[in-house]
């Protein structure tokens, strides 16, 4: 009866769960601005180039504009806000967490990256690699890091259109992914590049304002806000509280996150929609500014609706707290700002699976289907017909995903998919780019076993054995397995690759360190 | 014949590997504080402001930092020598 209670007294103080004009308002606004984005790319849309990276012709600003875009889901928005309302001080160390891997996909990959391939990482890995088991095996990274953020987004998305909008869920991952397969069949990356841009212009706007609304009733001093979080619900709030109660589980997370990023393929895909090293390098820095700014933004929102909300009334709208940045804005600018928040919230998590499918079509086209299938030379056209029919599978198969998790915890499967990337992906680019050594058998190895590893553990530690499959322990401790897979698969790279030889990846190394350099490939 | 591109290559790489060593450093050694230190990172420097939220903060603008230095570098440094060796002909 008691929580009954709590949350009717609540939802009479919000409008939050019913159709908002408003917030329907902005949204049609926002898929009809996309839509006609779309339409326009459409049409500069004809080769493969064009498909999978906008011809070579975004900018280093615009692409920095979409690499935050891509990176900034609903789940940081939401999440970071709503973990900061509720814990304070421990939602901040997330999101440097979020943050700390921007500076490392700018030292180690950005550059090599664009200078040695051409549309997807598996380019750069088999640069010098023998091709087929090296595509398949980047496949298999590829694909699970894709479907796991994939079915995380589309539950999400559906989970938190219900919440604000009162559509129901099937009809909220359906609009997605139809919006969706529309942005990347027709206007493949160009169209994709401009929502990611039009939607991290929205959401710093939505977050900027926000921050600047709450800063406004502080005297435009943050330490005053966070006293008066002090004031009211103790000193705590701006202290190391339970999160990192077992160390080895935070520095576990941190490492997916900071070598996650520099393996996710649809932030890698980014880098070849730039004309060079250059401005692939340039375009990080700004990437890095934006995402930086915004959680700090996030920390400020977060602790505004912990003073103005307060924790207990966030939570009773949702357990996790993520509803904490859309009640701050209906408190600060009523229905309609609410309305604004939650449309920028759809747009986010739109943009993120767009990108997604994109870089997950890319790998079955061009790494599975021309390059193994067809052992490297498609037909005219071939490739980029293959490309739009892997992207409407793809979106058919994150509805379908997304309708068979609903209700699930699928929180989770981010930092699974950002622990497949950090050891799946990144050790063999690293390997392949940096280590002369480096053989087919060794790079195979380290992607194949990091991928499976990985898997393995997720399902062995808490979060499956405890948290869904309800049993009273886990065999494995840990909630994230970066820390072990990480390591364990640079390990498998170099001690295969020491015992096995590959003539032609030690032949074409001099050629390669130059083309890494000078830039030769994909103008 | 292209040592001067691999010389430039090392030379990056180098680089490279000492700015990540320092984000390993300060984004860990800030994950550490919080789980050994959590007394210090929990003590008041200002109204408001605890030791934790001024590191904290430290760990986004060094982010900041540590990229726009490699972006200066490889602007001015890398750039120039490379410019060098495709003027040759190497």
């Amino acid at each position: 009866m008691a929580p009954d209670l709590v949350q009717s007294a609540a939802a009479q103080s919000t409008s939050i769960g019913q159709p908002n004009t408003v917030a329907m308002a902005f949204f049609f606004v926002f898929i009809a601005i996309t839509l006609g984005i779309t339409y326009w790319a459409a049409r500069r849309t004809r080769t493969t180039e064009h498909f999978y990276a906008a011809g070579r012709s975004i900018s280093a600003g615009q692409n920095g504009f979409a690499l935050a875009g891509d990176y900034m889901s609903a789940a940081s928005f939401l999440g970071i806000a709503g973990l900061v309302s509720t814990t304070g001080f421990d939602g901040l160390i997330y999101s440097t967490g979020w943050l700390v891997g921007w500076p490392v996909v700018l030292f180690l990959i950005a550059e090599p990256l664009r200078n040695l391939g051409k549309y997807t990482f598996a380019d750069v890995v088999a640069s010098r690699l023998k091709q087929t088991p090296v595509r398949l095996a980047a496949l298999l990274g590829t694909l699970s890091t894709v479907i796991f953020y994939l079915i995380a987004q589309m539950v999400g998305a559906g989970t938190l259109i219900k919440l604000m909008f009162g559509l129901s869920y099937e009809t909220a991952v359906a609009i997605v992914g139809a919006a969706m397969i529309a942005y990347v069949l027709f206007g493949g990356m160009i169209a994709t590049t401009w929502v990611q841009i039009v939607k991290a212009g929205l959401l710093m706007t939505g977050a900027g304002v926000l921050a600047l609304l709450v800063l406004l009733k502080f005297g435009m001093n943050p330490l005053a806000l966070f006293a008066a979080a002090s004031a009211k619900y103790g000193s705590a709030m701006l202290a190391p509280g339970k999160l990192v109660s077992i160390p080895l589980d935070t520095i576990s997370l941190g490492m997916a996150l900071m070598f996650g990023t520099a393996g996710l393929p649809h932030i890698l895909m980014r880098f070849y929609t730039v004309k060079n090293a250059k401005a692939a390098r340039t375009s990080v820095f700004y990437a890095t500014g934006l995402i930086g700014v915004f959680y700090l933004l996030t920390f400020v929102l977060g602790f505004g609706a912990m003073v103005l909300v307060g924790p207990d009334a966030i939570r009773a709208i949702d357990k996790g707290g993520n509803m904490a940045a859309p009640l701050l804005a209906e408190y600060l600018g009523g229905t309609p700002f609410l309305g604004f928040i939650a449309a920028v919230a759809f747009a986010t998590i739109l943009a993120v699976v767009a990108g997604l499918t994109l870089s997950g079509a890319a790998a079955l086209s061009h790494d599975l289907w021309t390059s193994v299938v067809r052992g490297g030379s498609a037909r005219p056209g071939e490739e980029l017909r293959v490309a739009r029919v892997a992207t409407f599978v793809l979106g058919v198969v994150a509805v379908l995903l997304g309708i068979t998790f609903k209700g699930q915890n699928v929180a989770f499967m981010v930092s699974l998919a950002f622990a497949i990337a950090a050891s799946a992906n990144f050790p063999a680019l690293v390997l392949s780019i940096f280590w002369r050594r480096c053989t087919t058998q060794g790079a195979v190895a380290s992607m194949v076993m990091g991928t499976l590893g990985t898997l393995m553990l997720i399902y062995l530690s808490p979060v499956i054995q405890v948290d869904i499959l309800k049993h009273a322990g886990a065999w494995f401790p840990l909630k994230n397995p970066a820390v072990l897979t990480i390591p364990a698969s640079f390990l498998i790279g170099i001690v295969v690759s020491l015992v096995t030889s590959d003539a032609g990846a030690l032949e074409q190394h001099e050629g390669s360190v130059r083309e890494m350099v000078e830039g030769a490939r994909a103008h | 014949m292209s040592s001067g591109y691999h010389e430039l290559a090392a030379r990056r790489w180098r680089v490279a590997i000492i700015l990540t060593m320092a984000v390993i450093i300060i984004y860990f050694g800030f994950i550490a504080l919080i789980a050994y230190r959590k007394e210090m990172m929990g003590s008041l420097i200002a109204p408001g402001l605890t030791v934790g939220i001024l590191v904290g903060a430290l760990v986004i603008v060094s982010s900041w930092l540590l990229t726009w230095y490699y972006v200066w570098w490889a602007n001015s440094r890398y750039d120039e020598r490379l410019a060098e060796l495709k003027g040759r002909g190497e």
